[in-house]
């Protein structure tokens, strides 16, 4: 196998450079001590990350995203795994419709099904409540979950089950101390990636959440559009790191890659 | 567990998530249909009759034709760097050794899991006006005043070129995956030059991938929000910040629900078409 030439690996270095530079310079700008953008060039400071302490409506964002994306993202996962478990193993009448009705909000550009969903929220009494972004987040974020659990299913040997119920297992306890077992490393990672997809997700939330309940990201989306500064930047370091140390433990747990394609390590 | 044709089992375990998505899914996305279809007065507010004002005023409109061509545009040009340097980005990355693979997958691949709004406001501190970089430029004296780049359709370009990478990125190392190592050194023993592998043995495996990751970064660009929100600002409209304004803003929902459902068949007519065709001539390499 022939390895890399010299121009190939400039290409890649310059291309690292590409992806990273965006990144670390968010977090390099929010050491800065002046008061507005600027490189640290004398001395990193952190009152900037002090002063996020000044402005509780960050915090409360950031709360109430972690209990959108825990909560939706357990939702989807409840409905996927018995929906993933009649793909997998029923041939049935709608089958391949209701697979394609789960997997299409992947389709659906996410500014639609935001304004879908304040059009549709705000007919039944639902918008701006917290209950609304729940419902909403469980919708987008159930692909993701439904086609690791698939993945994981597709992936058993059904034998096992079968060895279980010659052993006088009934249903329920076969596919709780079996099945479950079995998919469970789907289950995680698919409830994972869903977690992690609800608390990014901005597009559609920016529709349907109220200056009283609303998401981080369409907090800083929104202090971003009136102006850009230094506590921005210290709030985005702040979810930067965060999100590194969860995107490298999935990474080490699952690979990122088989994660975002759907594969299941067993 | 026995495979029964119909049996009520497989309705029941569907039966959570089927009501849920048909209720909060399909019927919000009628209604949007039907609501581009009504009319909208400053005063009265959405007037529910049947009308197809505002498809004609679209239709008829150069404002917006403008800006749908803008989308349509800034689309394109993303799609097309993220082939130009994704591709050979995934080939080198299949190349590499196991550790320094590892490493890397994580470096081009994890920015998926970072805020897109964090990843937008590092472009606007690289290259906003008073930026890093074009300060710098300006002190070297490469250029004499700052490059124009928020508010511009290249600043919104680049930025989300690099927010859509890892997707193109991720759909080339894919088809990678499937290709037999075996295939590549069979032909550089029967003489072939390295450029003539990648070009006649590598590529012509890996098109469906490279195809259907240009569909992905193709309808994530043209609906894209958050990216165009920011460095577009509202000087820079795109579909998908036009209908948010027609929602929040002006409060015409009819109008912005019309820009909506022209979005979703556009990107829907080009996804599944693309697919099928990726699908029917490259059948035998998919399995």
């Amino acid at each position: 196998m022939n390895r890399n030439g010299p121009f190939a690996l400039a290409f890649h270095t310059l291309f690292v450079v590409f992806i990273l530079a965006p990144i670390l310079i968010v977090c390099v700008v929010a050491f800065t001590p002046e008061g507005f953008l600027s490189l640290p060039t004398k001395g990193l400071s952190l009152r900037w990350f002090r002063a996020i302490a000044d402005y509780p409506e960050f915090i409360t964002a950031f709360r109430d995203s972690l209990w959108l994306a825990a909560l939706s993202s357990t939702l989807s996962i409840g409905l996927a795994v018995p929906a993933a478990l009649a793909i997998a193993r029923y041939s049935f009448p709608g089958r391949d419709a209701m697979a394609a009705l789960f997997m299409s909000p992947l389709m659906v550009p996410h500014v639609v099904l935001g304004i879908a969903f304040l059009r549709f929220f705000s007919e039944i009494g639902l918008s701006g409540r917290f209950a609304g972004l729940v419902l909403a987040h469980v919708i987008v974020i159930m692909p993701f979950a439904l086609r690791l659990v698939l993945a994981a299913t597709f992936g058993i040997d059904q034998r096992v089950e079968q060895a279980a119920v010659s052993l006088g297992a009934g249903p329920a306890t076969v596919f709780r101390r079996v099945t479950l077992f079995l998919i469970l490393p789907g289950v995680v990672s698919g409830w994972m990636l869903s977690f992690i997809s609800s608390f990014d997700e901005v597009t559609m939330t920016v529709f349907i959440a109220s200056p009283e309940t609303t998401t981080l990201p369409v907090r800083m989306l929104i202090h971003m559009q009136d102006n850009i500064d230094p506590l921005i930047a210290s709030v985005s370091a702040v979810l930067i790191v965060l999100t590194s140390v969860f995107l490298i433990v999935l990474d080490r747990l699952y690979g990122l890659d088989r994660l975002f394609l759907g594969q299941v390590k067993h | 567990m026995k495979n029964w044709p119909v049996v009520p089992t497989p309705y029941l375990l569907t039966a959570p998530a089927l009501p849920v998505f048909v209720c909060f899914l399909l019927i919000p996305l009628a209604a949007t249909v039907l609501l581009s279809f009504y009319s909208w007065d400053q005063y009265k507010g959405i007037v529910e009759t049947i009308t197809a004002k505002n498809w004609i005023e679209i239709a008829s409109d150069g404002y917006f034709a403008e800006i749908l061509w803008r989308t349509l545009r800034i689309a394109g040009a993303v799609t097309l760097l993220c082939l130009l340097f994704g591709v050979p980005e995934a080939y080198i990355l299949s190349k590499m050794r196991p550790l320094w693979r590892g490493i890397f997958l994580l470096v081009v691949l994890g920015p998926l899991l970072i805020s897109v709004v964090a990843r937008t406001l590092g472009w606007a501190l690289l290259l906003g006006s008073t930026g890093i970089l074009n300060q710098a430029m300006v002190r070297w004296g490469l250029i004499n005043t700052p490059l124009p780049f928020m508010f511009t359709e290249l600043g919104v370009i680049v930025a989300l070129t690099h927010v859509l990478m890892p997707y193109m990125i991720l759909s080339v190392w894919a088809s990678l995956q499937r290709l037999d190592p075996q295939v590549e050194n069979a032909a550089l023993s029967l003489g072939a030059a390295p450029a003539t592998v990648l070009a006649r043995v590598v590529l012509p495996q890996i098109v469906p991938g490279i195809l259907s990751g240009a569909v992905v970064v193709f309808a994530m660009a043209a609906s894209a929000f958050a990216t165009p929100a920011i460095i577009g600002g509202r000087r820079l409209k795109v579909a998908s910040t036009l209908a948010y304004d027609e929602f929040l803003n002006t409060l015409n929902w009819p109008l912005g629900a019309t820009v909506a459902v022209i979005l979703l068949v556009t990107l829907l007519v080009i996804i599944l078409t693309a697919n099928r065709v990726i699908e029917r001539r490259y059948v035998e390499i998919l399995k």
